[in-house]
């Protein structure tokens, strides 16, 4: 039975959020080189760095970026190379299960401080 | 005259016979009158009547003699004899990912049936002037680098993406073509053109691998126009 992909609308949403997550963390990785410039270092520079309310939002905004951008990236790869539709279901679940709880672990190892 | 003789290795499969495809070494006497790979390739035949392979205009115009030539895609027509380093043999296979019929001569169903899929024509629902339609020199440039295509499927067979999903992903060739027609002001169907793309499959396979570009015969550049096929279905969205 052949679906007709024709008309599954993600197409252009997933390749728009791609780029989109791609400048944040871009973004992101700059601030952060030039943080490493001006000298934070040692626990207590990066816990300062991390406790302003715009560094706090910023890094927010990369951690759901970098999960969202490979979410969409790591589908598109067992898109391409699985086939049968129960491996590629369970994959893509696990994928998504995964990165989900990444993204969870990340904020909890950085703001618990 | 002076003559050379060229070592070919070239890959044989015939269905009726082998159980599995072989790679025949043999060899071939050319003289300076011998330009191109095709003028060897006619010569191999009366070496070894057997070997098939797709031939016609032998100028790069039908497209017809697209083969694997050490490993990279193109046309037997347009490639020199004297591009090939001394002393080695020239490898030739079929284009890869799509089924072999036998020894260089591919099943094009899959890629015809793409093609066809982007609707390669004209559509304009208004009665015919008395002349033809006309365009400004301007627009008119805009179908510059895409109506040359000969659709020889050297783009697409050197495409991961198509290797992959060759009856879902529409593959360079035919976005290129599709783009032909969405940049064409005479066209009224730009929209369908569209919703008929927007899909994860149909454009969106496309990578930016940029292997077509490598390879196209005639320079030209599907993913410029799968960029802009892109780009116009951003501008529609927003």
């Amino acid at each position: 039975m052949n679906r007709i992909v024709t008309g599954a609308h993600y197409g252009l949403k997933d390749w728009l959020v791609q780029r989109i997550t791609a400048i944040v963390m871009a973004l992101y990785s700059l601030f952060i080189g030039a943080a490493l410039l001006a000298g934070v270092s040692g626990y207590d520079g990066w816990r300062a760095l991390m406790a302003q309310g715009f560094v706090r939002f910023f890094t927010f905004l990369f951690i759901v970026s970098l999960c969202w951008h490979a979410w969409i990236g790591v589908r598109d790869i067992w898109m391409d190379y699985v086939k049968p539709a129960g491996i590629r279901l369970a994959l893509h679940s696990l994928t998504a299960v995964a990165l989900v709880g990444y993204a969870g672990w990340a904020i909890q190892v950085i703001w618990r401080l | 005259m002076t003559t050379r003789t060229l070592q070919f290795k070239i890959y044989r499969y015939d269905p009726d016979k082998d159980r599995k495809p072989w790679m025949q070494d043999i060899s071939v006497e050319v003289d300076g009158t011998d330009r191109k790979l095709l003028d060897a390739l006619v010569k191999l035949k009366a070496v070894d009547d057997a070997i098939s392979f797709r031939r016609s205009c032998r100028e790069g115009v039908c497209g017809s003699d697209a083969l694997n030539i050490n490993g990279k895609n193109g046309l037997a027509c347009l490639t020199d004899l004297s591009s090939f380093p001394e002393g080695k043999p020239i490898v030739l296979r079929p284009l890869p990912g799509l089924p072999v019929i036998r020894d260089l001569i591919v099943d094009m169903t899959q890629f015809f049936k793409q093609y066809h899929s982007i609707k390669p024509y004209l559509i304009n629902n208004d009665p015919p002037p008395e002349r033809e339609r006309l365009q400004s020199p301007e627009d008119r440039e805009e179908l510059d680098g895409l109506y040359e295509c000969i659709l020889c499927a050297c783009c697409s067979t050197s495409c991961p993406s198509f290797w992959w999903n060759p009856d879902k992903f529409v593959g360079p060739a035919g976005l290129l073509a599709a783009y032909r027609f969405i940049a064409d002001t005479r066209d009224q169907a730009t929209s369908e053109r569209l919703d008929n793309l927007e899909d994860p499959y149909r454009l969106f396979r496309c990578h930016t691998i940029m292997n077509c570009v490598d390879v196209c015969p005639k320079g030209l550049n599907p993913t410029l126009a799968i960029g802009k096929i892109k780009a116009m279905m951003v501008k529609r969205a927003i």
